[in-house]
């Protein structure tokens, strides 16, 4: 068994993030969708601890941290909007999410 | 030899999880796989010598984001769930283009790593058995005005999220 | 060999009966004292003083009828006790019970881990347990339970902020996030933290309180609104489930007070030094006596006071505790820079 190299989390973060992907694309509810956003943002969040634990540099932690506030700060806004949304629309369906006004 | 069967073990579990998070039909269901992915991925970071990370993505994505999640999926009581978009084919086409692109960038990864080895960046701050202390130090130090943003950021966003869930202000 | 995987195992195997038995006969502690309070005996009738009480309330939870509403989402209904109860279990791992002793003369430190993030573990472990209580309010499909769980996970989120703040003001004055350092920083300064952080142990003690969903804050299973909040639908084992993680939950903020503000498994007045014939009784004696009396002072409460509103409760959290909270982070700063110069 080879051992584990930077490129096996590399090859992870990309899977982790193409399901992120597809899920956004093919996806219509958007909570769902959000949480595929979620998805993509852990894959990123790997590569950079991945690159952190290779150079031995505590750096790379520090962005994670940056990146789970982002993560937190878009969850409570989007959310926010869903909500809204649905108030308004009674749907969370994208596709219906086309009208500026209503 | 036990570092790769904790890392496959992982890998597969993140992975299988997430196909879960965006396959399942009912979305408390889909809420569930992503804390269950998101405990792995906190394993994973473990494995890497986080640990101090591993605790925060637990407490905060977990323990908060998530929790906002299912919050939100109960609120919206859903009388008729948004179907799939209308163009069948188009979920195909996707994903082959998806796998596509990815197959193009693993590619890449794997030339570029034979092409020209990494040249080996000197560590800024050589990391020590104290992961917490490391963070930490980075964090009030060269990234204070990132971390006072951040903090702006989280409160802008609570104001936010108040302003647009509450009925009338 | 022996030191990574039999003695971890034997003390896991240790910590999980002794909770397990703790659990049980903190259910007929609360049944006594609550009795007393009232001028009642309380159980009498199994064994003498009713001491085999537990024993007999767990065989007929066992054979009972275990029921699951037809309409019920049943992988996430069985599900949800399980992942109320794992968490409150698994948070006994970073909790040392005791100083290091020596057995066959080999030291073994009487904690299963020393985390050096064993705070935040805690913080970490006490928020999945949130899941299981929306999850089983949710899939019961019916609606007291539906409300019960959305009460219970807004009680308990706002309470854990303020709970968490106080752990940064007690990680400030002990400069570390290890449970096992924080007792001995005690030791060091030759004080309890009680004794230097009092805002923080009251808050601590409310937000305890409001976590584990006992009186005065037991809304989420308010008798008289909700028939019994989350778990209406839960009957037979799982019901007991619910039972045994909410006694858990206490056992474990209990010991997480003791570690942090009442010197942990330090006998009284660690600095003194005419005290010393003290050292005879066991380490993990004083951690168990104080865990207990921080029970009793929960049941004590339970007997005493009526419940609050839910506008009350939130109140209280958000604009009482949090805001005290934060200053009291920023008082304990301030005083320890003041203190380093």
């Amino acid at each position: 068994m080879t051992p584990i190299t930077p490129v096996h989390y590399m090859v992870l973060s990309a899977a982790l993030f193409i399901i992120g992907v597809i899920g956004v694309m093919t996806r219509r509810n958007i909570i769902v969708i959000l949480m595929s956003i979620e998805l993509m943002l852990n894959a990123v969040n790997i590569n950079l601890v991945a690159f952190s634990n290779l150079w031995q540099n505590a750096a790379g932690q520090v962005f994670v941290i940056f990146v789970i506030c982002v993560a937190a700060a878009e969850a409570a806004v989007g959310l926010g909007i869903i909500l809204a949304f649905y108030r308004n629309k009674e749907t969370v369906n994208i596709d219906e999410m086309s009208l500026m006004r209503w | 030899m036990g570092q790769a069967i904790a890392f496959y073990t992982l890998a597969a579990c993140i992975l299988g999880f997430g196909v879960l998070v965006i396959t399942a039909k009912n979305t408390v269901h889909s809420v569930m796989f992503l804390v269950v992915n998101f405990l792995f991925v906190a394993g994973l970071y473990v494995l890497l010598g986080a640990q101090f990370l591993a605790v925060i993505q637990v407490v905060v994505y977990a323990g908060g984001i998530v929790v906002l999640y299912l919050f939100v999926v109960m609120l919206v009581n859903l009388k008729r769930p948004p179907e799939a978009h209308q163009d069948r084919r188009r979920r195909g086409r996707l994903g082959v283009t998806c796998s596509l692109v990815v197959l193009a960038e693993l590619v890449a990864i794997a030339a570029y790593k034979y092409v020209s080895p990494a040249a080996g960046l000197p560590p800024a701050l050589p990391m020590g058995p104290d992961n917490v202390a490391q963070v930490g130090m980075l964090l009030y130090t060269d990234y204070l005005i990132p971390f006072e943003l951040a903090s702006m950021l989280l409160l802008v966003a609570m104001v936010g999220a108040i302003v647009l869930a509450k009925r009338d202000l | 060999m022996i030191d990574l995987l039999v003695i971890p195992l034997i003390k896991i195997v240790i910590v999980l009966t002794g909770v397990l038995i703790t659990v049980m006969y903190l259910v007929l502690l609360e049944r006594k004292v609550q009795a007393w309070v009232q001028v009642r005996l309380g159980p009498m009738r199994v064994g003498p003083h009713g001491v085999l009480q537990p024993i007999a309330d767990v065989l007929k939870l066992f054979v009972k009828e275990d029921i699951t509403p037809v309409r019920a989402d049943k992988v996430v209904f069985t599900l949800a006790p399980i992942i109320v109860l794992v968490p409150a279990i698994i948070a006994f791992a970073v909790i040392p019970f005791g100083d290091q002793v020596s057995i066959f003369g080999k030291p073994v430190p009487l904690h299963i881990a020393d985390l050096n993030v064993g705070l935040l573990y805690i913080v970490a472990v006490a928020s999945i347990g949130i899941y299981g209580i929306i999850l089983g309010g949710w899939s019961s499909n019916s609606k007291y339970p539906l409300l019960g769980a959305l009460r219970a996970s807004a009680q308990l989120i706002s309470y854990e902020v303020a709970v968490t703040l106080t752990f940064v003001s007690v990680i400030l004055v002990s400069g570390s996030l290890s449970m096992v350092d924080i007792v001995t920083a005690q030791k060091a300064n030759g004080v309890w933290f009680a004794f230097v952080q009092p805002l923080a142990l009251s808050i601590y003690f409310v937000g305890a309180l409001a976590e584990t969903n006992r009186s005065p804050f037991d809304l989420p299973e308010a008798e008289q609104e909700l028939v019994a909040g989350f778990h209406t639908e839960y009957s037979g084992m799982r019901f007991a489930l619910f039972f045994l993680a909410e006694y858990a939950n206490m056992i474990v903020v209990s010991a997480v007070a003791t570690t942090l503000f009442f010197g942990g498994w330090l006998r009284p007045f660690p600095s003194v030094a005419f005290l010393h014939f003290l050292d005879f009784v066991p380490t993990w004696i004083w951690f168990v006596v104080k865990t207990f009396l921080v029970l009793y002072l929960f049941l004590w409460i339970r007997a005493t006071l009526p419940r609050y509103r839910y506008d009350q409760l939130m109140r209280l959290g958000w604009k009482v505790l949090i805001p005290l909270a934060i200053a009291n982070i920023i008082v304990t700063a301030a005083v320890k820079v003041a203190l380093s110069d």
